[in-house]
């Protein structure tokens, strides 16, 4: 009786071929004293009630960081000196970005879908307006991604999603010490043939605890207090050194 | 070991900041300078953002200060009378050369006109402390007698104030205008100024190098404490975790560079600042002029300075 409910009640769904199902190895990343980094694993399956199509799936993750504006100057020898010339703000740029997938990211997502759902790591950033602040504003964008992939915060990874059967996949996304605090959306999509077929977003949540989260809220909220603090810290610091030494001296 | 800075939210290793901490505390306990100069610059290096570095490295400043000048006070060469006329004129200047700043700021390419200032500064004072102190040692080593102190037309000035540290009968008014012109330039260069300081100490009001350094970094308590409440209260860029690892190895380094610095000859300590000096110059000169090898440096927020 309870599976013929649960059947009809599948018929009843309007009918979508794929569907991801997922899971997450953590949700909340806690940023203490010691951190590290974090590696997140992202596992899921593809739900469908047709048999397995010709045609291969593929999956793309993507994690992203808090969007922040970014500021990319460039130098320029004038008079003989190297000074910075020209600006370009851009509007909005994760401070991490992660996108992994089954195959070469070209051949497993279309142009189109790439603009539409904002995928690669260039279409990931804003930059709304940039062509007006130089002539050729895409040389900032392209430098703001070269240093911060150099830095690990934005990482290409293809081919690091394992694709079982067409049906389970997994990844690991390394998260680095550097991490900013915010709500990190995590992004799922299956795709065939370059098309985007079924997506997912869930977040995960990354957070300072403990003394961090104490320092950081007594410093935006009361930074008089917070001022004060740090100088009676130094002055202490600064007599005890003096006062231990002069103990030394002596001994 | 890395810890992770809560405003900075970057992660670091702790002995690295110890290590660095120590030796720049120790020049700052040698010299009588704050040392900022030389620690921006590495902490920039290490991946600190430039706002934090700047905002708690002046916290890390008034810890080794003030390890130094208990220190020095121990061994009566701090002249506390001529640091407070410096500092007064230092507060003074200060507030001028804030001004100066904002309006050039509004100019543009104020960084520029700050790099600039410090090669042709640290350039002059280093270059001529140098060739002082050279000839100095020169001197003592031939066993002549050190040249008398001139009575020029700074001894004809009113409002003549005894100094006894130093051993000074001088008005005060050259003393404060040294103190204005080293805090505008502190301001606009956005250091403490002790580098400045302490040759303008030496070389324009007479003062013995011995006494020299502690004054100095008296005065640089005052400045870089005031600068850290600045920085606190108005950008939120002091990280005190990341000041506190650095002072660790501040006081104790101040405590071993004023140990070195009495077992020293003046004109030695001077040739060995006017190195120090010529050295920060000269890398930033190359800054400037040597093709780097990244042309775009990326900064946070929209407007950064």
């Amino acid at each position: 009786m309870l599976r013929l409910a649960i059947l009809l009640s599948l018929l009843a769904l309007p009918l979508k071929a794929e569907e991801v199902v997922l899971g997450l190895s953590r949700d909340k990343v806690a940023i203490t004293a010691t951190f590290e980094g974090s590696e997140i694993l992202i596992f899921g399956a593809v739900k469908r009630e047709a048999p397995i199509p010709d045609i291969p799936l593929d999956v793309v993750i993507t994690v992203a960081g808090p969007s922040l504006p970014v500021t990319v100057r460039r130098k320029d020898r004038r008079f003989g000196i190297w000074v910075n010339t020209d600006t370009v703000r851009l509007d909005a740029a994760p401070t991490f970005y992660a996108v992994a997938t089954t195959g070469p990211l070209d051949m497993v997502l279309s142009a189109t879908e790439d603009l539409r759902h904002r995928v690669s790591i260039p279409r990931a950033i804003r930059s709304v307006g940039a062509a007006s602040m130089a002539e050729d504003a895409e040389r900032f964008t392209e430098a703001l991604i070269r240093i911060r992939r150099e830095q690990d915060a934005y990482q290409l990874r293809e081919n690091t999603v394992s694709f079982d059967e067409q049906t389970l996949f997994r990844t690991a996304i390394s998260l680095p010490a550097n991490l900013t605090e915010g709500t990190y959306p995590a992004r799922i999509f299956l795709t065939r043939e370059g098309r985007v077929v079924s997506r997912l977003e869930t977040v995960i949540d990354v957070h300072k605890v403990g003394l961090e989260r104490w320092l950081f809220t007594l410093s935006r909220e009361k930074p008089l207090l917070y001022g004060l603090m740090s100088l009676a810290i130094a002055i202490a610091a600064g007599w005890g050194a003096s006062a231990a030494f002069q103990v030394l001296r002596r001994g | 070991m890395q810890i992770y800075l809560p405003i900075a939210e970057v992660s670091v290793n702790a002995f690295l900041l110890l290590g660095l901490g120590g030796i720049v505390g120790i020049l700052s306990g040698m010299f009588g300078v704050g040392g900022g100069f030389l620690m921006t610059p590495l902490l920039f290096f290490i991946g600190i953002p430039p706002a934090v570095a700047v905002a708690t490295e002046a916290n890390q400043i008034v810890a080794s200060s003030f390890s130094g000048v208990l220190a020095h006070l121990r061994r009566k060469t701090v002249d506390l009378r001529m640091g407070t006329v410096l500092l007064v004129g230092g507060l003074i200047g200060a507030a001028i050369g804030v001004v100066i700043f904002n309006y050039l700021k509004s100019l543009g390419q104020v960084d520029l006109l700050v790099k600039l200032c410090y090669v042709v500064f640290l350039g002059v004072i280093g270059g001529m402390m140098f060739v002082e102190s050279l000839r100095a040692i020169r001197r003592t080593r031939r066993g002549a007698p050190p040249a008398r102190k001139k009575h020029g037309w700074v001894h004809g000035l009113p409002f003549k104030m005894r100094f006894r540290t130093s051993g000074l009968y001088i008005s005060v008014i050259p003393p404060v205008l040294v103190g204005v012109s080293v805090g505008i330039l502190a301001a606009i260069m956005g250091v403490g100024g002790g580098f400045i300081m302490v040759p303008a100490m030496i070389y324009l009001l007479g003062m013995p190098t011995k006494v020299v350094v502690g004054t100095s970094l008296f005065q640089i308590i005052f400045v870089t404490a005031f600068t850290t409440l600045l920085h606190a209260t108005t950008n939120y860029t002091v990280d005190v975790a990341l000041a506190v690892l650095l002072l660790v190895g501040g006081v104790i380094g101040a405590q071993i560079g004023a140990m070195i610095g009495t077992r020293m000859k003046a004109e030695q300590l001077r040739i060995l600042l006017a190195i120090m000096v010529l050295a920060v110059c000269s890398k930033l000169a190359l800054d400037l002029l040597l093709t780097p090898s990244e042309l775009y440096s990326i900064a946070s927020g929209a407007g950064g300075h």
